[in-house]
Parts: structure tokens; sequence; C-alpha cells
């Protein structure tokens, strides 16, 4: 159902925005401004498929960045000469966003049983011995150096090779695709029993929702996305090493949902885009412009300090960030469940635990 | 086989004996009643059937299926769905997007078909929320359909938990003190309500310390005190219980 | 063999300072229910704080002058209470509006308190290590081919010391048992005309400051620090308290010390590059299979 009236400027502005993304070549030749675009669009994708996680079934995954180094390590590995492997790039997509769900299961099956809170830095802690992991395996994944000289995609005998062009498209196409299957999950039975389970957990599991599996979709689901933007961003860079994967990843795209609004897609992408101005562009020139009046301060090493304001600052003042609904706003600010009603219901020691 | 009893069952808390060696069955078809005072017991005996505790010994039966510490979705999907003594809806879902969450274990749809929306997921989504506006008809809601259930004053919020219980197609339905916090008027609706439930074929199994209510109401009443059962029958009968009076009525009367 | 209890002694010593992190982690869980993920980063600042008041006292030549053991507890005073100001601020700024919002929302402040913290500090002395001045003499005592240094000895005593005086105070002060009470239900604490925001409060600062004693001995003991050394020390310490049972003090000491024992078991037995995932992996096994702790049934005390 669209109500037309309940859309505002600022709504049709962002339409605007989005029909125009795939002319901007058109004017802007600019091949420097593409590759941030590039760049951009992959974080805006991680964005999408991490609001699954915390926005829709409001699972806080502090590791997120584990299943993007998975994703670019399964495609380096088999499109380099590591081991002189030379897999083709589509169906590796596909693949390595799947392996990438694997392990969101191994990962999750054991661990969404816990409070929210402990998932959290179970995750992180997940995030920390993933990099480590590939960094130590120095026999299988280069070690400290990673993996390069990554194959780059072809299409219909095209050579992507280093022109960011195509990549633009290929990631816009990415994002459009995102963007229907994430909304389609929000309006669907899934996305109902995760609203269900991010409202009340216990009443959802009596509405029949078994609570343990619809969280590992959402787990696995975000987790495929993660993978899938790493297999690009692999290829785009041609060079994987375990440094690219740092808990700063999973942060930065923290930060553009809350930014932009956990739970709403139009959120997502305003804060994953914002974000990637602040980084890209302002803050590099405001280290230039600083430099021109004789001042030395590289802004973009403190971005990290933006971004703890951001997420502090918003937490507190508009929970619902810049594009989250009144009804969210009021969801975040105070539960309607207080701690000691909810405790007359916890028994903790189900056998499982 | 019993349609649904439970049968020697006991809860306890670390030393605390929140349920004590409590049967009680109850005939598919009946408006069934549990009653006790604060404390008796009551709400932990439901907690136990819909699966939240696991009983510490004894059976729970439902439709020839022993269900005891079975977990609330499994509990569910056999047919029995539960409302909460304070309301447990989901605040920021719309009325009918409750309802429709009330079905879910009742539809079909595959991690494919969400993703995808495929024609059948579509069709169902169509037929769920034709069901759910039913369900809200039933019980007096279709005008709130779209309000957000917090903000929906208390009195409809019970009704609405009763729509979104019943969304499950239950064959027994528990109501957790259904009546509290309700004033007369709304109490004699909510009579008549439970009555229609009973009526379209779902079994009532109700625990309120609401006497009014249950007496007119239940045809099989079970009284609770500090976890045991002092006593088990008709109204009738349970009015002329001498135990009944002196642990419950000679109390609060 | 003699590898083992070099290693032991060094777990011992690593442990403590997890440990004095770890105090703070479980308190805080023990009465609000938060992770207070700028913990560890509040314990780093314990060592800048230290690192600038010696700094000080020896820049304006006074140290040469001054006994060395005033100096000292002049540094570690001063960390102590400047951390326990910034535990407090922190609660009250970004944690207090947000009681009784959904557990995430606290968390996500949190997170991003870490990080407001962690470049305060780059800002402040730059993203390189920084030396701890060298002004504690230390002395190392060998027994056959392991050796014990008196730093390592200082370690583990002044862990077990502080964890001792926080046990009575949390037992037997009027103060301490508010802290229980708030603990274990906040609602009812008021109405027995406790003052919660207080009593919050002073379990940030208490917490805080034990943070700060962390970052001033584990300046003595590596000698140098950095911004970013409260990231993964701090997820260690929170492991530690986990480990020994979340809300529980005797807990996080114990946990505090089988932590450092892990990580330097498995970086003397096994390599270097394998002790934190060792220790993360510690972590994600235990939330799955112990998620109260060692001692989470034995004492279940909160605070």
């Amino acid at each position: 159902m669209l109500h037309w009236k309940k859309y505002r400027p600022i709504d049709w502005a962002l339409v605007a925005i989005a029909v125009f993304m795939p002319f901007l070549p058109l004017v802007d030749h600019n091949g420097g401004h593409i590759n941030v675009l590039v760049n951009a669009g992959i974080y805006m994708m991680l964005a999408i498929g991490l609001n699954i996680v915390v926005g829709f079934a409001g699972l806080l995954d502090l590791g997120y960045a584990a299943f993007f180094a998975i994703g670019s390590y399964t495609y380096a590995m088999v499109a380099s000469p590591q081991f002189g492997l030379h897999f083709s790039f589509w169906p590796m997509v596909l693949i390595s966003a799947f392996v990438a769900a694997i392990f969101g299961v191994i990962l999750g099956a054991p661990t969404l049983r816990l409070r929210g809170d402990y998932l959290a830095i179970v995750t992180l802690g997940f995030g920390e011995i993933v990099p480590q992991t590939f960094l130590n395996l120095a026999k299988y994944t280069g070690g400290p150096n990673g993996i390069s000289a990554i194959d780059q995609p072809k299409l219909f005998g095209y050579h992507f090779g280093l022109n960011p062009l195509p990549y633009y498209y290929l990631v816009l196409v990415l994002i459009a695709f995102s963007l229907i299957v994430a909304n389609n999950l929000r309006t669907s039975r899934l996305g109902r029993a995760w609203m269900a389970i991010r409202e009340d957990e216990i009443a959802a599991a009596h509405m029949g929702i078994n609570t343990t599996t619809a969280k590992l979709a959402a787990f696995s689901l975000g987790a495929s996305f993660s993978g899938l933007s790493g297999v690009v961003n692999a290829s785009l860079l041609t060079l994987v090493s375990p440094d690219q994967f740092k808990f700063n990843v999973s942060i930065t795209v923290l930060s553009m949902l809350v930014l932009g609004g956990m739970g709403s897609l139009p959120g997502v992408v305003v804060g994953s885009a914002l974000l990637s101005i602040l980084n890209f562009f302002i803050l590099p020139q405001a280290s230039n412009l600083a430099a021109t009046v004789g001042l030395h301060i590289d802004f973009t090493s403190y971005r990290f300090m933006l971004y703890g304001i951001i997420l502090v600052a918003v937490m507190l003042f508009k929970p619902e960030g810049l594009w989250g609904s009144e009804q969210r706003r009021a969801e975040l600010k105070e539960s309607d469940i207080t701690k000691a009603e909810n405790a007359e219901y916890e028994e903790m020691p189900r056998e499982t635990v | 086989m019993a349609f649904f009893a439970l049968k020697n069952v006991t809860k306890s808390f670390g030393g605390l004996v929140a349920v004590k060696t409590v049967s009680y069955e109850v005939q598919p078809g009946q408006i069934a009643a549990m009653i006790g005072p604060n404390g008796a017991g009551k709400s932990t005996a439901f907690n136990l059937v819909t699966g939240l505790y696991v009983p510490t010994s004894g059976e729970i039966e439902f439709n020839g299926q022993s269900i005891g510490g079975k977990k609330p979705d499994f509990v569910c999907k056999l047919g029995i769905a539960r409302t909460f003594q304070n309301i447990r809806l989901f605040a920021f879902m719309t009325a009918v997007e409750n309802v429709m969450a009330g079905r879910h274990v009742r539809m079909g749809a595959m991690l494919w078909d969400s993703l995808l929306h495929t024609p059948k997921q579509r069709a169902e989504e169509r037929h769920v929320r034709e069901k759910a506006m039913e369900l809200l008809r039933f019980v007096k809601l279709e005008r709130h359909a779209d309000d957000y259930a917090h903000n929906l004053p208390y009195g409809f919020q019970r009704r609405l938990e009763i729509a979104r219980a019943l969304a499950s197609d239950p064959t027994l339905l528990l109501l957790d003190e259904p009546a509290a916090g309700m004033n007369p008027r709304e109490k004699e609706d909510l009579m008549e309500l439970i009555r229609a439930i009973r009526d379209r074929g779902t079994t009532v199994f109700l625990i309120e310390h609401d006497m009014g209510l249950v007496m007119n109401i239940s045809e099989r009443i079970a009284v609770l005190d500090h976890g045991e059962k002092i006593a088990e029958g008709t109204p009738a009968e349970i009015r002329a219980d001498s135990r009944v009076i002196e642990a419950y009525l000679g109390k609060s009367a | 063999m003699e590898l083992f209890i070099q290693q032991v002694i060094n777990g011992l010593s690593l442990g403590g300072i997890y440990a004095l992190i770890a105090l703070g982690y479980t308190m805080v869980y023990g009465i609000i229910e938060l992770i207070n993920f700028a913990h560890g980063d509040v314990y780093t600042l314990g060592s800048f704080f230290s690192i600038a008041i010696i700094g000080l006292l020896d820049a304006s030549g006074r140290l040469h002058g001054v006994p060395l053991l005033l100096v000292l507890a002049v540094a570690l005073a001063g960390s102590m209470i400047l951390c326990g100001i910034v535990g407090v601020l922190l609660e009250r700024l970004a944690y207090r509006r947000l009681r009784n919002a959904p557990r995430l929302a606290p968390l996500i402040t949190a997170i991003g308190a870490s990080f407001i913290l962690e470049n305060i500090m780059q800002l402040w002395r730059g993203p390189s290590p920084i030396p701890f001045p060298s002004v504690v003499p230390n002395v190392t005592w060998h027994f056959g081919g392991v050796n014990l240094s008196s730093n390592e000895v200082l370690v583990v005593v002044m862990a077990l010391f502080l964890m001792a005086v926080l046990q009575i105070f949390i037992y037997n002060t009027r103060l301490g048992k508010a802290m229980r009470a708030t603990a274990q239900d906040r609602d009812a604490a008021q109405l027995m005309g406790i003052n919660i925001n207080m009593t919050i409060a002073l379990t940030f600062f208490i917490g805080s400051a034990l943070a700060g004693v962390g970052g001033f001995v584990s300046g003595i003991y590596y000698g140098s620090t950095w911004f970013y050394n409260g990231f993964e020390a701090g997820l260690k310490a929170f492991t530690a308290a986990v480990l020994g049972g979340i809300g529980n003090v005797a807990g996080a000491m114990l946990g505090g010390f089988v932590i450092g024992m892990v990580e330097s078991l498995t970086a003397g037995f096994i390599s270097d590059q394998w002790a934190t995932v060792a220790v993360f992996l510690l972590l994600v096994l235990v939330l799955i299979f112990r998620p109260s702790g060692l001692l989470g049934e034995v004492l279940p005390d909160k605070v």
C-alpha cells in the first residue's frame, strides 16, 4: 500500500538522487571520484546487511567485519596466484556469500541463546579471532602481506581491469538488489518474526516463533551480505590482508546504521552515504585546508572520534536516527516491559543453558 | 488419554515449592478455571504448560502427548495459545501486525519465499491479513487495525492479546487473569467474548482471582493455595467447600 | 618445567592487571547490567595520568628531592582519583539517561564513549607508544632458570590487596550494603531510602579508580603504553569477569588470573601469535557453555 501523502519533499529528494546515480559518470569523468563512490557503495552494502541483524532482529553484531574477511579471503584464495586457482568471479560471488552464511550459522547456533549484550561481546571476540587467524595461517593466507594479484571480473569477454567504472555499475546493481531483498524480508513472515522477537522475545516464542531459528536466519543472512561485499572488495583492490578487517570496520558500519536509523532502509542508505562523504571527502579536504594555513592535522586519523560522538549523541538524543520513525524512537527510549516483569518469566536454567 | 491434564505436577525454585503435586484435567469444549489467592502458584502452572518453566516432576499431557518441558514455540504449534497477566503485546507493531505475528506458526512461507516474495508468499500474506482482520472484528477492534498496540487503551490491549492468541488456531486457550484491571462493564464484555471463543470450538482455561467472573462462566474450577490444589468441582461445589472459604473467600471477602 | 613455572609467573602478573580491570567491569555490570565498554580505556587513561603526574614532578626537578615512594604514591592516588572522576562523568553523561532503555542502547553509547576516550588520548600524546618513566628500580631474583622480578610481585600483591579491601568494603560497610541492595533490586532499594544515583556513581568511581591502579601498575610492569592499549586489555578483562561469574568480586580476581595464565601458557608453549586467539576463544566457549561463570552459582551475590 502506498500513501503518497506521507512522503516528504526530502524523501523525493532521496529518490531523485537515487535515480540520478546511474547517470553520474556521464557528468563526472573523474576516475578518483568514481573510485571513492565504489568504496562508499561497498560500505553501503555492508550497512544494508548489518541492518538485517541489528535493525530488523535487534541483535548487536560487533564482529561483522569477520564475515567481510571470510568473503574476501574465500575469493582471494581461489582467484589468485596464491594456489594457482582462477575461478570465475560471478559464481564466486554467490559461493562466498554462502560460505560467510555458513560461518554465520557456525558462530550463531551456539551463541544466539545468549542475552543481547553477551552476544555482542561474543561476536566482537569472533571478529578479533578471524583476522588474527588469517594472519597466523601464513602458509595459506600470506600472513601479514595477505594475498595479492587477485583476479578481476570479466563479463562477456569484457575485462574490468583497473577502471573503476564497471565496478561502479556492479556495486549499484548489487545495492539495488540488496535493498529489494532486505525490503522483502522486512515485509514477510520472517521479518514480522524478527520484529516480534525484538519487541518481546518471550511473547514471540509463545506465538510459535522458533526464536533461535529466526535469529540464526538474520545472523547468517547478514553474514552473507558481508561475504558478498567482501568478494567485490577483494577483486576491486586485488589485494586482501588481515588489517583490512579490524574492529574499526565493524564500528564504521554500525555508526552508519545508528546515524541513519537502525531498522530503516532509507535510513541505512542516508547514514552510510553521509559517513562516506565525511570519510572520503570532508575529512581529507579539511586536512588539506588546514595544511594550507600551516596547520598539520590529519583529520582522517580522528574519524573514530566522530564515530564515537555519533554513537553517543544519536543514542542519547535521537535514538531513531536521522531517518527513523517516531515509533522506533519510543521503542528505543524505553522498553515497555520492565525488568521486574521480565524477571518473573526468566528462569535461566533450561537444560540447555 | 486426556485432552489436557496436569498429572502430579511439581515445580520448585531452589527451596521454594511454587506448585506442589497438582493434578487437573480439562475436557474439550469446556471453560475451565483455576483460582487462588496471589502467590498460590497459578501463573507458575501456566508457565509450566507453555514451556517457560520445566516441571520439577510430574506430567503435562495434551492430546495424548507429554508436553512438560517442551519449548514454548513447540507447545504453540501443538495448539495451545495464551495471554499474559501483564499484557505482552508487540507494543510497536500495529494491531493487525500483532495478530498476523500470532499466525506465524500456521504459515508456510520459507526463507526463500520471504526473500523473493514469491506468488505463494504473496497469496499467503493476503490470506493471513484477511484472517487477522476477521479476528479483530471478532474482538471488536477492526477500527483500530492500524493503530500501534501501545497506543490502545488498556481494555483494548487485553482483547488484542486474545485475538493474537486465537490467530494460531489453538484448540486450548490459556487466559492469564484476563479481567485484571477491568471495570464491571468490561468484565461483562469479556465474559461474552470468552463464551464466544468456546462456541467457536476452542477450549478455554483461565486463571483469575476475580471470583465473580470465574463463578459465572466456568464449568469446572480448581482452587490452588500455597501451590497445592485444595479443591476441585463445579462452581456450586466450590462455593460450598469449607477449605476454599477458609483459604480464599474468608480472607478476601 | 622451568618454562612452565616462568610462564605461570608471567601469567600471574598479567592476570593481576586483568583482575584489576575486571573488578570494574563486574561491579558496573552487577549494578546496572551494562558492559561498560569504555572501561578498558579508563584503564589506559590510568597509565596516561600516572605518566603525566610523574613527569610533572620530575620536570619541576623535585623528583630528586622527594622520596621516590612519595612520588609514586602521589601518582597512584592521582591516577585513581582522575580515573574515578572520568568514570563518574561517563555514567552521568553517557549512560544515566538510558538506564531504562533497551539494553542495546547504553551498550552502543559505551562503545561510542570508548572511541571518544581513545581519540582524546591520541590527541593528547599522539599515536605512538609512550614510555613510562623508569623511576621504579626493578629487582630480579633468579631461582635456577626461573626469573622473578619485583614488578611482578608488585602487580600480584597490589591486585590481591585491593580485592581484599573491596570485599571488606562491599560486605562490611553501609555504602557497600547500599551497593548490594541496588544491584539486587533498584526499585526496592530506592524505597528503602537508598540514593540510587549516588550509589551507582560511587560504583563507577570505585571501579574506575581500580582501573586507574591497573593503569599505574601496568605502566610500571610493561614500561610503556599507547592510546589503543585498553581495547584488547579491556576485552580480556571482560572475559575474566565473565569467566569468574559476572557481578562477583572474587570471581573477577580468579578470572583475571586464569586469563593471564591461559595467555602466557599459550604464548610459551604454542606461540605468541595464538595467545590472543586463545583468550577470545575461551571467551566464546565460556559464554556458550557456562555463562554464569566459575563462581556464578557458588556466590550468587551481585556487585
